[in-house]
């Protein structure tokens, strides 16, 4: 066979493969399989069937979505099945020799930010986790993709997952981003130009002078929420940014120029065939908020609630009064200047220390609102002695945010962190939803800076003005 | 195809052919966040999840009462086991309890013009067949089911078609692997392990690599 000009994904995918059957359901194998509190279930899928893991050194665990916030001490987890949660994490762990980074340890953090700050993730990795957001360590340029707990047993029992291969889909983002607009900014755009469905059975890889520019913080939002485009898994081509990125890292490679090289190779070969291609002008994205129920529903800040009337069906039409209602929102007001009640600036979207550096540089000489409540929850415990050198903590409970320990929080609510009925979050996290950050609560996604922008104003506005000095 | 490959008893219910009225869901996007709650996934396997299915969705915000207009609550829909909805549907979270929550309840099928990637293998692995229809065709199914509560449909994964209320047959694609398991109601995890040469010498080919 010629040598064909091959993609990242499929240089990749070719790696792991152990074998093909010949109606094209692939066995993988797996390199890294990050497991969280999710995995309850697949344990005792296991021990139903008397099987015990078959590659305990490549499988590491860590609590995050049951994780409190406002301590670290099991003892005072109110709830006892959520602490039930954490225990049978670490239990599991034990019995089977799986390398733990347990609650109050210096380690432990959001499952999708500890993996590629301890270096556990790398490039040309396959890296499964119970958890749909494993697309974030797509950024250093592994394919990693999220898998149900039936999956998760598999890949426990065996180290390997059997998978159709997925299509390819190229995100091209060309341009200097503006100031003021961030990587969150840039999914979201795209998101708003796909659709929530939008990269459905495709790997994405997303390429490009806006995209290359991004640094690896960057880069992680954008293919964490590579999901909420319906996509399989993201990824970005590894680069000196990546590899400086890893350099010294906990469980960077031992041979590390051996390492640098395969590295250098993979990503995708000129003239390489994606089957699909979408292309958007970076520098004319602006900062965005989501108005709806779907990450989809997103529109720049100066932009206006739409109505029923600009839906394309019947359906829509239906979907979107009841997204109205839900939110509390009428067809034509302006999002900026919309009222918000909580501010939450964390989860595996928006977490990272970078992100914390640019909330912080709005909150830095101003005041959270009168009446607004603002968390910042940093997204590992690393993140958090990050921040902490770098003062940054003074500066958020300066202005008055509640400075919280690190896991999943208000992302998800599962740790009992939720909005009340009816509040309007400003939130960093990845998910609109109804009733994702608690019953009734109408959760707005947008990045860091427009998150501290809305808690300092009391309302959504745009940061770049903030950041010009005004404000 | 597999004799002797599974090693344990098959946890999967196999899926052949279901008739059973049917419940749409004429919405896009509804997400596994809907489908069952945060709250709700600490709970193991074994506990009933059928109670927990759409279980904010399905009720009056303000009371906390059953919303007597969600589908899901109208006596008339009560004997679905087919549900039908918009475009990505279940689409979100990998909660693989958003599965168990419509297993639970009775659900054996879903039918879609397309599906969060995740809940459809989380559903050929738990019994619960999802089926892509082309969007036309998902809209007649909805306007049937809809005008004619209690109609039945009939879903045939050996055949591959669905028969909607009107007599119309309409073809449908699936992974065969992932149809023969479910047809047979085993699940991957034998199979594998009987594959444990292979992966050894996968292993042994791929050394050291990716380790540190």
């Amino acid at each position: 066979m010629s040598e064909a000009p091959r993609t990242m994904f499929e240089k990749i995918w070719e790696r792991h493969r152990v074998l093909e059957r010949e109606d094209g359901q692939t066995l993988l194998y797996v390199d890294r399989h990050l497991v969280h509190e999710g995995g309850a279930a697949a344990f005792a899928a296991l021990r139903r069937r008397g099987l015990k893991p078959r590659a305990p050194d490549r499988i590491f665990t860590v609590p995050d979505h049951y994780a409190p916030t406002d301590s670290r001490r099991l003892d005072d987890i109110r709830d006892p099945r959520h602490r039930e949660m954490i225990e049978l994490l670490a239990s599991n762990a034990k019995e089977h020799g799986i390398r733990h980074f347990g609650l109050g340890g210096p380690e432990q953090g959001i499952v999708h930010v500890i993996g590629p700050e301890l270096g556990l993730s790398q490039p040309g990795m396959l890296i499964v986790c119970g958890d749909s957001h494993t697309s974030t360590h797509g950024a250093l340029g592994a394919l990693a993709f999220g898998i149900g707990s039936t999956e998760v047993a598999h890949v426990l029992a065996t180290q390997t997952l059997w998978q159709r291969k997925p299509k390819t889909m190229r995100i091209t983002v060309e341009g200097r981003l503006g100031e003021g607009v961030s990587a969150k900014d840039v999914i979201l755009a795209i998101i708003a130009r796909i659709g929530a469905a939008g990269a459905t059975g495709h790997v994405i890889e997303y390429a490009g002078s806006a995209i290359t520019g991004l640094s690896m913080e960057g880069r992680l939002t954008l293919c964490n929420m590579s999901i909420e485009a319906g996509g399989r898994a993201g990824m970005v081509a590894p680069d000196e940014v990546a590899f400086v990125y890893l350099a010294g890292r906990t469980y960077a490679p031992e041979d590390w120029e051996a390492a640098l090289s395969r590295w250098r190779a993979l990503p995708s070969d000129p003239g390489a065939v994606f089957d699909a291609e979408v292309t958007l002008d970076g520098g004319a994205i602006e900062p965005m908020v989501t108005w709806g129920n779907s990450p989809e529903e997103a529109l720049p800040i100066g932009g206006t609630v739409p109505g029923p009337e600009a839906a394309a069906d019947a359906e829509r039409r239906e979907t979107m009064a009841r997204t109205l209602d839900y939110m509390g929102l009428a067809p034509g007001m302006p999002l900026e200047g919309l009222a918000v009640d909580r501010v939450f600036i964390g989860s595996c979207t928006n977490s990272r220390i970078e992100d914390l550096r640019a909330a912080a540089a709005v909150a830095r000489g101003r005041r959270v609102a009168e009446g607004v409540e603002a968390w910042v929850v940093a997204g590992s415990e690393a993140v958090k002695r990050q921040a902490e050198a770098e003062g940054l903590h003074e500066v958020f409970r300066g202005a008055g945010f509640a400075w919280r320990e690190p896991g999943c929080s208000m992302c998800v609510g599962m740790n009992g962190d939720i909005a009340r009925p009816g509040s309007r979050v400003a939130s960093t996290s990845n998910r609109n939803f109804m009733g994702r950050q608690g019953p009734g609560a109408r959760t707005h996604l947008v990045s860091p800076a427009m998150a501290a922008a809305a808690a300092v104003s009391g309302h959504f506005t745009d940061v770049r003005r903030l950041l010009a000095g005004g404000g | 195809m597999c004799d002797g490959c599974w090693r344990g008893a098959a946890e999967m219910e196999a899926f052949t052919r279901l008739t059973s009225a049917a419940v749409a869901l004429p919405r896009p996007n509804i997400d596994t966040d809907q489908i069952i709650p945060a709250r709700f996934l600490s709970r193991p396997r074994e506990v009933d999840h059928g109670e927990f299915l759409f279980h904010d969705a399905r009720r009056v915000p303000a009371t906390g009462e059953q919303d007597p207009d969600f589908p899901l609550n109208r006596e008339e829909f009560g004997a679905a086991r087919i549900i039908v909805a918009g475009r990505n549907f279940a689409c979100g979270s990998s909660r693989e309890s958003a599965v168990w929550a419509l297993f639970d309840a009775g659900f054996r099928c879903a039918i879609a013009p397309s599906f969060g990637d995740i809940f459809r293998t989380n559903g050929m692995k738990n019994g619960l067949l999802p089926v892509v229809l082309p969007a036309e065709a998902v809209a007649a199914l909805i306007g049937q089911v809809e005008a004619a509560p209690g109609a039945e449909v009939t879903v045939d994964l050996q055949a591959l078609e669905v028969t909607f209320p009107d007599g119309s047959v309409h073809g449908f694609e699936v992974d065969p692997f992932a149809r023969h398991c479910l047809l047979e109601g085993l699940d991957e995890i034998g199979l594998t392990l009987s594959l444990e040469d292979e992966i050894a010498a996968f292993e042994r080919r791929y050394g050291r690599e990716n380790t540190r």
